[in-house]
């Protein structure tokens, strides 16, 4: 693997040793449970700093938008589905501990807890794009590594042709379960290439710190060329199957929501155009911008369709 | 229904200013976001906060100018007729608003997108024809369009009936998959036209009412 240039100046988290700022986080937030800060606290209670390096292979021309932009415009319907109930609702979450259940076709099934999963890896900064299905668009500076990287270490076998992905179910935590808007848990799924894929990555952090719980903490997927109902967040489970997993969106509204979700600028929702889209955090007077094909990334990933239909499978 | 005496329609000026006032207070409000007063903003997307909030309120007091009848009479209260119109015009003006928006700040007056939405995307086939509806609605809004087109007058604002079922319709569709908002104002809508259909012109009277007259 390619190794990624290091930082020169060293960051705070590199004098901090994780168990500190986690325990820093709970401190916090059960501060925050008592009052005892109150109002001061910022909405994102569980942020503490990682340990990274920008991987400059993995960066735009664009400017990324602004941590407030991105924590606080969120659709993660467990938590409410207006863009600003996640920011709101998400402060009794609670991301650690954290396990994730490994199963399916693979010579390593089992439970894994979150520092099993994240210890042999480096983590690296991507600033990627991410395009909604609802034609608007971020730039979001992540913090995580590749998930091929994690999925190899379970030894898929040759039966391994999808893999699929589960949000953790915990109603009391998340008030949006409590309603079924969509059938709970969500679920989501890759084909093995595409999970396998070098831009597909696993977050843990954005902007240098641990995922917001309103951002998907502390386990989420970033599929850039996807759109963005693809990044599963609060990954609990990972399965490797034979057949094409169902996928919360498309079990929703088959005909609004495709398996493969490719950021197509052709292919139009059946409510609304995707030729276009809206930047967040632009002014109320700024002009929507042209999407691209795989929300840019086509030169990388154009390949995995090849022969495909795009129009037939959206 | 007589005409009140004049000391009561001025008496009842007040309630129409309040009226005016609480109707403006959205919009009121959404002015103040969108040009930053005081460190308020809409939110990191600006033109979606905006559109959804002039459309939101719109509906809103459209569907409460279908509750004022059902509440004036059954609060025998018919002097709150006389703020319908004003409230129905705001709805209009919110309306408007919503589609200006739309049109320039989200479409950036992209005439040929705009119009191959209209006739493309049902849901906003069905807004764009509710607000079309409401447009001869509010210019006969007036006492001098009321006096010329007589009973036509009360025919035509049955529009009104229509328009508000496409507003919630539009709002339905456009939702991607929470329909808990739109549901009830749908079920309002209902419960309004189910209202209309019990006390219609031709709907026996009640009993007690025939055998007093009888």
């Amino acid at each position: 693997m390619r190794r990624t240039q290091p930082s020169l100046q060293p960051l705070p988290s590199e004098i901090t040793p994780p168990d500190r700022y986690f325990n820093r986080r709970e401190v916090i937030t059960a501060l925050a449970a008592v009052g005892a800060v109150g109002a001061t606290v910022p909405r994102n209670v569980s942020a503490a700093p990682l340990k990274y390096a920008r991987n400059p292979r993995f960066s735009l021309n664009e400017d990324s938008n602004s941590f407030e932009d991105i924590t606080t415009y969120n659709n993660f319907y467990e938590f409410g589905t207006d863009k600003a109930d996640p920011a709101q609702n998400s402060s009794k979450f609670k991301p650690r501990p954290w396990s994730v259940a490994v199963a399916g076709e693979c010579a390593k099934p089992g439970t894994y807890t979150l520092e099993d999963i994240l210890k042999p890896h480096a983590l690296e900064e991507r600033i990627y794009r991410l395009r909604c299905v609802e034609a608007w668009s971020m730039v979001i500076p992540w913090v995580g590594f590749p998930l091929g990287a994690l999925l190899k270490r379970f030894e898929p076998n040759s039966k391994a042709r999808y893999v699929a992905f589960k949000t953790v179910m915990r109603p009391d935590e998340m008030p949006g379960q409590g309603f079924p808007v969509l059938d709970w848990p969500y679920v989501e799924g890759l084909r093995i290439d595409e999970a396998m894929h070098p831009l597909a990555l696993l977050a843990v952090g954005l902007y240098g710190q641990t995922l917001p719980n309103q951002n998907g903490a502390p386990l989420r997927l970033v599929v850039p060329w996807k759109y963005g109902f693809k990044g599963i967040k609060s990954i609990v489970e990972i399965r490797f199957t034979e057949h094409q997993p169902p996928t919360s969106w498309n079990l929703s509204a088959p005909r609004e929501y495709g398996f493969y979700a490719n950021v197509n600028p052709s292919v139009d929702h059946p409510r609304w155009s995707q030729a276009q889209e809206r930047r967040i955090g632009a002014s109320l007077f700024a002009s929507k911008q042209a999407t691209l094909p795989f929300n840019g990334y086509a030169d990388q990933v154009a390949a995995l369709y090849k022969g495909m239909d795009l129009r037939k499978f959206y | 229904m007589n005409a009140p005496a004049r000391p009561a329609a001025k008496r009842f000026r007040a309630d129409k200013a309040v009226v005016f006032l609480l109707c403006s207070l959205p919009l009121l409000w959404l002015a103040l976001r969108a040009f930053g007063a005081s460190s308020l903003s809409l939110g990191p997307n600006p033109v979606e906060a905006l559109l959804h909030g002039l459309g939101l309120w719109g509906l809103r007091l459209l569907l409460l100018t279908l509750c004022v009848r059902p509440v004036a009479v059954t609060l025998r209260q018919p002097r709150l007729m006389r703020l319908r119109r004003m409230v129905g015009l705001w709805a209009f003006t919110y309306l408007v608003l919503h589609f200006l928006t739309w049109l320039v700040l989200d479409r950036g007056l992209d005439l040929n997108g705009i119009a191959a939405d209209i006739v493309k995307r049902p849901f906003i086939t069905v807004g764009f024809a509710a607000l079309l509806l409401l447009i001869p609605l509010a210019v006969t809004s007036t006492d001098r369009w009321m006096r010329r087109l007589g009973r036509r007058w009360h025919s035509l604002h049955k529009l009104v009936y229509v328009a508000a079922l496409l507003g919630s319709l539009h709002f339905l569709w456009l939702v991607k998959a929470d329909w808990r908002e739109p549901a009830l104002y749908i079920a309002v809508y209902m419960a309004l036209m189910f209202w209309r259909w019990r006390n219609r012109p031709g709907a026996r009277p009640k009993l007690s009412v025939s055998r007093e007259t009888a």
